[in-house]
């Protein structure tokens, strides 16, 4: 059984009191099993975000189900909702943020310890602990009582997801998780939610870096204005791209060893630089139907 | 020469003591030349970076000096590098797309920034208005205000605000960040034009994002704790890094086409030493593989190749390539988040 | 006063930021850094300084006054060894009138900033946290009063309730100034729900009051704690404005009372200096000494706002 499954989700937004409804999600639809990375890839304003806080039940979707081992998520509330949070749970982009300032960085522990674990004594919670900081490579010497402006960015990612690996976790959802920190320890964390994964947790990587989803992930996504454009398996999608607005943010992405394409024309003169797909936010609010041009690989019908 | 830095030592005043993101640095920036400088957080590429035009409160000139265009240009003293700002030296300020005032329109932001430096903003109007269409975007975004511009839109009418007036010296500090993929691609395409049709003689692209710089410089200059590490051309950097934390950084990034169950990337273990209390040595030795003995003593910034500079005992002494088993700081240090400071 | 964002550091894009701290020292924790920085401000130094002369004359004053408030003695006589303020019309020792007067409007004052903290904040937080519907009840709430001219409701009031106390006065003070207090707070609330740690404290299977309290309301600690400083001096300075009318407390005296009487009695064109002078200058004393303190306390809290 998938671990998740979402269906039509859509969600609108008002931009002010009685002001005009925008679509941030239109119709969005994948699934994702146990042990599998799906990356979301989106720019921003592709709704990518919004629908990792719907997952985690932090707004509520317009319309469309979500499904979590079968069970609609938008009618739980109270302990289900607590039972939810225990196989779902999220992890940011801005680690500091993360943490309440003004109290030290184990605190994400401890708030976790009177809803979930109110009968453990003092040792098996510091075992707990233990292990948890252990699975994500974290010496706790380094971090246990420490104030979050004393650890570093990765430091603080890791902890968070400690945290919740203290919970019997099925799904993760990682927003945008690295981009705020350094590059030498990003890939420490990308090999980490590997090793996660190969031990049957289910992510959802959300992310705007390709390469990093290139790297991670077992299925793609790639969202546009709040509609999937092309999604399947990592290796078709990212080698056969389809869709116009994949090509064009493959060509955009800047390499290592390979200059962008089209090169310039020489002698110092350059094509102006294209104006990017700036176009205005989508109005319609439904999305165009993906049909599948290979196995595990579906693209959209092209109307930009 | 368009711009050369010597021996520049930048230090900051902070409450838990005093720290030194700039030490000894020198390097030259050619006309036409576009440089990128490239670190971590905490490497102090920022702070070199602002000090050319501004030195913000706390931080204090500890040394070295600044030649632009051969005129020594007087860093430490606020009021006479205004003349300067601007028309010879221009900044790109980090979030820079985030600082353009909300209530005010594009057109009347421009007039007061010009008129700030003595500038009447009719001369330059009209240039204003071809540099906009230059770069693929409508003349009325004069009359917008900045909240009805994209964060691409933003940035590139920062970018023309800062270079209106043709100076010698751009530095772009994170400019591409915080932008989508295919806006990057905009930005770094327009630094590029605006050097090439002479809008600006030198930039200093100043980012973290390695990839950028080899689409758009020249040259980059790798900073570590503080200190230059290494400087080649781009291509020499991303093809044939010499000083081991380039080589270990840009093993660490992930590209398109790389997948974790063909080839595994590993980061750098270890943290950057703070700058308030630094080792005396190399500073990376701690978390060099190749580290000996000798590392205890700070390694020169010195040529090693035409055009390729390094501060690294292994590159100027010809240390071979395999990594001692045991060493002082050899090897990472328990976990990829070892404790060492 | 300016928008102050609570105690935490504005996030940087960039992680770590000017410099690394090191493993092992750590730098002074939150509260020790502000401690450190109050007592170096001279604002604050200088404002509270100033406030606790007055405390110290409201608590001891009366204990060193040689007369009694109630006593009887030659009236209008200029200070002299014998009355060090001399007295009033009715003969009154106006040192002991002027002390126990420093003492009620200090209890007014507090009174009334406890009412409104209280009030402004409970509406505030619920406001901000929950949003929607119940934000805009209140919001219409807080304009309501806001509109009620207080002074009118007062001489209102004081028609029908013969009668008035410390804590009628304080209380209403309290109840008509809380409105800024809420928007205040309502606005931080807004700004501060939506930091991710909000979202992990959910996460957690927190709930609403538990977040607010726990996580919301202490990284607008210091913020709140302006608040009240602010709202002890203003309603003190309310309590003497009402007293001078002669709308405040009927029992008792208090500052504003005495000023009241003062020019009542044509102290001012008989050349009485010493009926309304001292009343006048204390009061104005207590309250600017705090309100110094609190632009200084507002430099402690605020790094933007310190010099360099």
């Amino acid at each position: 059984m998938s671990a998740l499954q979402i269906d039509h989700v859509s969600k609108l937004f008002r931009a002010s009191a009685g002001g005009d409804l925008t679509p941030a999600l239109r119709q969005v639809s994948f699934g994702i099993d146990p042990g599998e990375v799906v990356t979301l890839i989106g720019e921003s304003g592709s709704g990518k975000t919004t629908l990792g806080k719907i997952i985690l039940r932090l707004i509520p979707a317009s319309s469309g189900t979500v499904m979590f081992e079968g069970s609609d998520i938008s009618g739980l509330r109270r302990t289900q909702l607590r039972d939810y949070y225990r196989h779902v749970q999220g992890v940011f982009q801005d680690p500091f943020s993360s943490y309440n300032p003004i109290y030290k960085a184990e605190r994400v522990f401890e708030l976790l310890r009177g809803v979930y674990f109110p009968h453990l004594g003092q040792p098996a919670w510091q075992a707990k602990i233990s292990s948890a900081l252990q699975a994500v490579a974290l010496n706790p010497g380094d971090v246990l009582g420490k104030y979050p402006h004393q650890l570093s960015g990765g430091q603080q990612q890791r902890l968070l997801i400690a945290r919740a690996l203290l919970l019997d976790v099925r799904l993760l959802v990682a927003d945008e998780i690295i981009s705020m920190l350094d590059a030498s320890t990003r890939v420490d964390i990308l090999n980490l939610l590997i090793s996660l994964k190969r031990s049957g947790l289910a992510i959802l990587f959300i992310t705007h870096d390709l390469s990093l989803g290139n790297y991670v992930s077992d299925r793609t996504v790639i969202l546009r204005h709040g509609a999937i454009v092309e999604m399947g398996d990592t290796v078709k999608v990212f080698g056969n791209p389809r869709h116009p607005y994949t090509r064009n943010l493959l060509t955009a992405v800047p390499e290592l060893h390979k200059k962008w394409q089209p090169p310039a024309l020489g002698n110092g003169t350059r094509p102006a630089a294209a104006p990017g797909p700036e176009v205005p936010a989508a109005t319609a609010f439904d999305a165009p139907p993906l049909t599948e041009c290979e196995e595990n690989h579906l693209v959209a019908e092209d109307r930009a | 020469m368009s711009v050369k830095v010597e021996n520049l030592s930048i230090a900051y005043r902070m409450r838990s003591g005093d720290c030194c993101p700039v030490e000894g640095v020198s390097f030259t920036v050619a006309d036409g030349e576009i440089m990128g400088l490239a670190g971590e957080s905490g490497c102090g590429k920022s702070t070199l970076g602002n000090s050319l035009i501004f030195m913000e409160g706390r931080m204090q000139h500890l040394g070295g000096r600044v030649v632009v265009d051969g005129q020594v240009l007087p860093i430490e003293d606020f009021r006479a590098m205004r003349p300067y700002r601007m028309a010879k030296v221009s900044l790109v300020p980090q979030y820079a797309m985030n600082a353009l005032s909300p209530t005010r329109r594009i057109s009347k932001l421009t007039a007061d920034l010009l008129r700030s430096h003595g500038v009447r903003e009719g001369d330059v109007l009209e240039e204003m208005k071809r540099r906009i269409r230059l770069v693929g975007l409508d003349e009325d975004v004069l009359s917008k205000y900045s909240f009805e511009l994209s964060g691409g839109m933003r940035q590139r009418v920062t970018i023309i605000l800062s270079t209106l007036l043709n100076p010698s010296l751009l530095i772009a500090d994170e400019v591409t960040s915080a932008l989508d993929v295919s806006t990057q691609r905009a930005v770094g395409e327009m630094l590029m034009e605006f050097r090439d049709r002479g809008f600006v003689k030198s930039v200093i692209a100043i980012t973290h994002d390695l990839s950028i710089l080899a689409q758009i410089a020249d040259s980059i200059l790798i900073m570590y704790a503080g200190r230059l590490a290494e400087k080649a051309s781009a291509a020499d950097i991303v093809n044939a890094p010499l000083h081991p934390y380039t080589q270990m950084l840009l093993a660490s990034l992930p590209e398109v086409g790389v997948r974790y169950d063909t080839t595994t990337l590993t980061g750098i273990p270890g943290r950057p030493p703070s700058l308030v209390n630094p080792p005396r040595g190399c500073r990376f030795a701690d978390r060099c593989p190749f580290a000996r003995a000798k590392c205890a003593e700070a390694p020169p910034f010195v040529q090693v190749r035409p055009g390729r500079h390094v501060a690294c005992w292994k590159v100027s002494q010809g240390w071979p390539e395999e990594a001692p088993k045991a060493g002082p700081g050899g090897g990472p240090g328990g976990g990829p988040e070892g404790g060492r400071a | 006063m300016s928008a102050l964002k609570g105690s935490s550091p504005a996030p940087v894009a960039v992680v770590g930021g000017p410099a690394p701290e090191p493993a092992a020292p750590a730098p002074p924790r939150r509260r020790g850094e502000f401690l450190y920085y109050a007592l170096h401000n001279s604002k604050v130094i200088f404002g509270l300084s100033l406030e606790l002369v007055f405390v110290l004359a409201a608590i001891f004053g009366p204990i060193i006054s040689p007369h009694n408030m109630t006593d009887f003695f030659a009236s209008n006589q200029p200070p002299s060894g014998q009355h060090w303020l001399g007295t009033d019309n009715l003969g009154h020792d106006l040192f002991a009138e002027v002390v126990n007067g420093l003492q009620v409007s200090y209890m007014v004052g507090a009174i009334g900033a406890v009412c409104a903290a209280f009030v402004g904040m409970a509406l505030g937080f619920a406001a901000g946290w929950r949003g929607g519907l119940l934000d805009e009840v209140l919001q219409m709430i807080t304009n309501i009063v806001v509109m009620i001219p207080a002074l009118v409701l007062l001489i209102v009031i004081g028609a029908y309730l013969k009668t008035r106390g410390i804590l009628f006065e304080g209380a209403f003070i309290g109840l008509t100034t809380w409105p800024w207090v809420a928007r205040a707070v309502r606005a931080q609330t807004f700004t501060l729900k939506s930091r991710e740690f909000v979202d992990l404290a959910r996460l957690s299977g927190k709930r609403g009051i538990s977040i607010v309290v726990r996580e919301i309301a202490p990284n607008m600690a210091s913020y709140l704690f302006l608040v009240v400083i602010l709202l002890f001096g203003t309603s003190m300075l309310l309590a003497a404005n009402f007293d001078f009318l002669g709308l405040g407390p009927t029992t008792g005296t208090s500052l504003g009372n005495i000023m009241n009487q003062s020019t009542l009695w044509s102290a001012l064109q008989l050349h009485y200096w010493w009926w309304f002078l001292p009343p006048g200058i204390l009061l104005t004393g207590m309250v600017a000494a705090l309100l110094i303190a609190n632009v200084g306390l507002d430099e402690v809290f605020n790094p933007k706002l310190r010099e360099q």
